[in-house]
């Protein structure tokens, strides 16, 4: 597996991700949005970051980039693909997933740990977890509220596609353990397959031991499958 | 001394600039109804806290796209493709677009 974690300007994620993967022994290479997806790629992340300095809505521009037509085309033939952070951003504006991610109810950029409760034990990027395990990773955004309208939620909701939702230490989805506001809880959605995702908490930052919890080790291992 | 011939593509291309009118599309785009808007409440806030009193402050990003083109729903159809495409997201924006000749 040689995961492509894709590039753009304003990217500043890509590294770490790349240290987390292989880590995780993984294969991964950072790769630039405008020289495309290499031919080995077998998988692709797409980082956090600040692409296009968030103009217009954060993820627009990126979103826009003629890789990304490589990255749907690759998603609709199985092959694995994560965004996180900003990639979710990215993610969302370019279809790869449904809804969109706005600004945070605080009107803030916030930066903290949050717990998550794992909706979904059957998906790559979850089967490290049990359904209703809570795990502690970081976020750090200023548009990660989660918005859909009602009636696509609620299809959502019907087609099981929500991956994790904010929670309390102890699992329970709060209003107040829901950092930006985000409609229902949402931190993270799959696409139409399962083995594409976005969320905006950085499990990347939650991998290496050196600097803080492993929580989001098991995300990281949909790539190692 | 030997005739040149303008290619006919050109000939096409030029006749069709010349038959276009400029306009300027005015794109408004703005939340949907009930989709919370955490900068237009901060807004708000600070406005309140100058001493205005104001029951509400909503707020909506405007764009204006000088193009050419041959009629102005022609035009409207161009701006609406750049408004669905990009300019709004249409999960979360509602948008209006207005077309009018560009003022020499």
């Amino acid at each position: 597996m040689t995961v492509a974690v894709v590039q753009f300007g304003g990217s500043n994620c890509d590294r770490d991700a790349v240290r987390a993967l292989t880590y995780l022994g993984v294969d991964a290479e950072r790769v630039w949005h405008e020289d495309g997806l290499p031919e080995e790629t077998t998988g692709i992340m797409l980082p956090g970051g600040f692409s296009y300095g968030d103009y217009l809505r954060a993820g627009a521009m990126a979103a826009q980039s003629p890789i990304m037509d490589e990255v749907r085309s690759k998603a609709e033939n199985g092959t694995p693909v994560l965004g996180v952070c900003n990639g979710a951003q990215i993610g969302c504006e370019s279809k790869l997933t449904d809804g969109a991610f706005t600004t945070n109810k605080s009107a803030r950029f916030q930066c903290e740990h949050v717990y998550l409760r794992v909706e979904r034990a059957d998906t790559p990027w979850t089967n490290a977890y049990d359904v209703g395990d809570v795990i502690e990773i970081p976020i750090a955004h200023g548009e990660g509220r989660f918005e859909i309208t009602e009636k696509r939620y609620d299809q959502l909701e019907a087609n099981n596609q929500v991956l994790f939702r904010y929670c309390d230490k102890d699992g329970n989805s709060t209003d107040d353990a829901n950092p930006n506001g985000s409609t229902g809880n949402v931190a993270g959605i799959l696409g139409t397959s399962e083995t594409v995702a976005v969320l905006m908490p950085h499990p990347e930052r939650a991998t290496l031991p050196d600097i803080g919890g492993t929580d989001g080790e098991g995300i990281l291992h949909g790539f190692a499958e | 001394m030997h005739e040149r011939s303008v290619p006919k593509e050109l000939l096409t291309m030029v006749a069709q600039y010349l038959s276009m009118t400029a306009y300027t599309a005015t794109v408004t785009v703005r939340l949907k109804h009930g989709v919370l808007d955490p900068e237009a409440e901060t807004t708000k806030r600070s406005l309140e806290r100058l001493g205005f009193e104001l029951s509400a402050l909503r707020s909506a990003d405007k764009f204006e796209i000088d193009l050419d083109a041959d009629d102005a729903s022609a035009a409207e159809a161009e701006a609406t493709e750049m408004t669905e495409r990009l300019l709004a997201n249409p999960t979360i924006h509602d948008y209006e677009i207005s077309v009018a000749e560009t003022e020499a």
